[in-house]
């Protein structure tokens, strides 16, 4: 917002409140009413508007108050903003960036723990990208915002409370692409992939498998849409085994193409099929039953067996 | 320069538009905060054994919304959402309407739960995190809590669709609040029921506060200057005011059931807590108004005017009691709920069988199962 004054933020109570989350906290004071906007009780109003001032040269980020909310503005997600582009041969730029907290794990209530990733993600005109720690989450934000494509970008409410080094003067080198994914662990038997607040979770069950005496890897991957298809294809060709962990259902979800795309590119160096952990595909359950719903560490390691036995 | 285009040149009188927003009207109110009678309540026949019986609920409701807070700060609910100085509205809207009436509450309606015997366990159900909902809809004609705000409007609004197809003459009530009527489902319920002449009332607690936004950021004119767009008759009452509210919404209901199609009634009021017990209001509401609301507190009105007009202290106190012994019942009901199993919530999905639900529910009992045998 400092290095361009096109930058805007649009959202309920994201200005005086600093949003139920607190992630725009004091952006209000200092950039103004103007740049920092609490918008009307409507998600569809947030998002139309926001390709109205994309239109008119501004570069809004707008935020959606909990996952389970933004389907009020699907219409002018998936048939507006995703497809301006390519209705107009590619003249209409809309850089857009949808902010969304996003999956379970904090005790809500209903419509406020939902992983909703693979309906964008299916929606060819959006990247779709998934941060899992708070330097990334600075890093990607930047990088989301500078895109001249629409980003939806995912928060994950379970690590809103993590702290970690952030490097906000660029001391530590380049910064990688928004749509690279991250090894966060090399492995030998079995890789891991997880995305936002599920890479926690393989990195704790690939701890618990090396104590088991197992090398099993971690990929984080950063952006759903595009996936990184080189670096999840040569961890399947290196370790033979691949297990993807998320938060949502299963079924047509993002697994459900990993595994895919694998086995198109890496058939015969797969020693199992590739495997999925998520939630049950049943609607995001009472608060009291999410720990046995997730994907945990437990689920993870028993996955990892099976494809060890394969 | 386009060699067609038109120089406008304008010499004639100016032209006004043909309508702008009609101007509202005074607010409806019988009570004044301090208990005296206005002049419309004096012009009326002042019930008192409507106003004890509205001041009973109201007083019973308040309990629980105290008892409820205390059991989330004490971890025993996840979140609560505090009806605290809406009671008037709630209580004198809902005894207005038949107990057959058909009501589509947005996510605080707890006084209005309550009138409709919907349990304080029942209740707590949802925000002690066991269930979505913990009452049958039906029994009570009172539809589960909506918690994506203004989708009910639209199932109010199709319900009654079905009431006109029926021949009934029930009244399909529809509770939202000032920041639900900037969804887009709210404003095409409006249209959808109007042009359809559907039997429903649209009652709005225009409690001042989306979370942390205010009418004025949300919206240029008042509920009832926008319902008239629509073309529904409205009434703007005192939402403090239960006597008010209660003869508004039987004269709003009576409209609607005799044919005319929907009405809107938009009630002022006020969010004394929070937005739920995770806000903090003092981010952004002044201390000021909360003294000024706290002023025409809707039970210290009723209060005052019941005292005023001759209830006996015995009725206050016998009520005192009888709140408290609601209040701790209701915390004893909050602590027995039982926990849900995991294993249950998959029969609950599909009506017919369901090859991925039921294979999952065996993996998931079947890792529980090993889990257990590990550890």
């Amino acid at each position: 917002m400092e290095a361009d004054p096109r930058v805007m933020l649009m959202g309920e109570d994201i200005g005086r409140l600093g949003g139920v989350f607190r992630v725009t906290d004091g952006l209000r004071d200092q950039f103004g009413a103007e740049r920092v906007v609490d918008t009307p009780l409507a998600e569809s109003g947030i998002v139309g508007t926001a390709i109205g001032l994309a239109l008119r040269g501004y570069r809004p980020v707008c935020e959606i108050q909990f996952d389970g909310f933004v389907y009020p503005a699907f219409d002018q997600i998936v048939s507006q903003l995703a497809k301006m582009r390519a209705r107009s041969a590619g003249r209409i730029a809309l850089p857009i960036v949808i902010r969304i907290p996003v999956g379970g794990g904090i005790g809500a209530v209903e419509h406020h723990s939902e992983s909703n990733e693979a309906y964008f993600a299916h929606t060819a005109g959006l990247r779709v990208v998934s941060c899992s720690n708070p330097a990334d989450a600075y890093q990607m934000i930047q990088q989301a915002i500078a895109s001249d494509d629409p980003v939806i970008f995912y928060e994950p409410k379970r690590r809103y409370w993590d702290k970690g080094e952030v490097d906000i003067d660029g001391l530590t080198g380049p910064v990688e692409p928004l749509d690279k994914a991250r090894v966060l662990r090399s492995g030998t038997d079995c890789t891991i992939v997880a995305h936002g607040p599920t890479v926690a979770t393989a990195l704790a069950a690939a701890h618990a498998a090396g104590e088991d005496g197992f090398s099993v890897g971690v990929i984080d991957l950063r952006s759903i849409s595009p996936l990184d298809l080189d670096t999840i294809t040569l961890a399947a060709e290196q370790t033979g085994r691949l297990v993807v962990v998320h938060e949502a259902s299963t079924f047509l979800g993002i697994g459900a193409e990993i595994a895919a795309a694998v086995t198109e590119r890496a058939f015969y160096a797969l020693k199992a099929p590739v495997l999925r952990v998520g939630a049950y595909n049943l609607p995001y359950p009472p608060a009291r039953t999410e720990n046995e719903f997730l994907p945990d560490v437990d689920r993870v390691l028993e996955t990892i067996d099976q494809a060890l036995k394969f | 320069m386009n060699e067609l285009a038109v120089v406008t040149r304008h010499t004639g009188p100016r032209i006004p538009p043909s309508v702008t927003a009609p101007v509202p009207l005074p607010i409806i109110r019988f009570v004044n905060p301090d208990g005296t009678l206005t002049e419309a309540g004096r012009s009326q026949e002042i019930d008192t054994d409507l106003a004890r019986a509205l001041y009973r609920h109201m007083t019973r409701s308040r309990a629980l919304d105290r008892e409820a807070l205390a059991l989330q700060r004490q971890g025993q609910l996840a979140l609560w959402l505090m009806s605290w100085g809406q009671e008037a509205a709630q209580v004198g809207s809902i005894a207005a309407l038949r107990e057959s009436d058909m009501v589509f509450p947005s996510y605080r309606e707890h006084a209005a739960a309550l009138y409709r015997d919907i349990t304080p366990a029942q209740l707590f159900a949802q925000w002690r995190g066991i269930a979505h909902s913990g009452w049958d809809s039906q029994k009570h004609h009172f539809h589960i809590y909506s918690l994506v705000l203004g989708t009910q409007a639209l199932h109010a609004t199709g319900y009654a669709a079905g009431v006109k197809m029926d021949r009934s003459d029930e009244v399909v009530t529809a509770y939202f609040g000032d920041g639900a009527s900037s969804q887009g489902d709210v404003n095409e319920a409006l249209n959808w029921a109007a042009a359809g002449t559907l039997p429903v009332l649209f009652f709005v607690q225009n409690n001042q506060w989306a979370i942390s936004t205010p009418p004025a950021v949300q919206m240029r004119t008042t509920l009832t200057q926008r319902a008239a767009g629509f073309g529904l008759p409205s009434w703007h009452v005192d939402g403090n005011d239960a006597l008010a509210v209660h003869a508004v919404t039987r004269e709003a209901a009576a409209w609607v059931r005799s044919g005319n199609g929907p009405a809107l009634i938009e009630a002022e009021t006020y969010r004394m807590a929070g937005h739920s017990s995770s806000d903090d209001p003092t981010r952004y509401r002044n201390p000021d108004e909360f003294s000024q609301w706290e002023a025409r507190d809707p039970l210290l009105r009723l209060e005052a005017l019941l005292k005023a007009t001759g209830t006996s202290r015995s009725f206050f106190d016998e009520l005192d009691e009888e709140a408290q012994a609601f209040a701790s019942s209701s915390r004893e009901a909050c602590l027995r709920l039982a926990d849900p199993d995991l294993a249950d919530l998959f029969e609950s999905v599909y009506a017919e069988p369901h090859p991925v639900t039921s294979r999952e529910r065996e993996q998931f009992i079947a890792f529980r199962a090993d889990l257990e045998t590990e550890h």
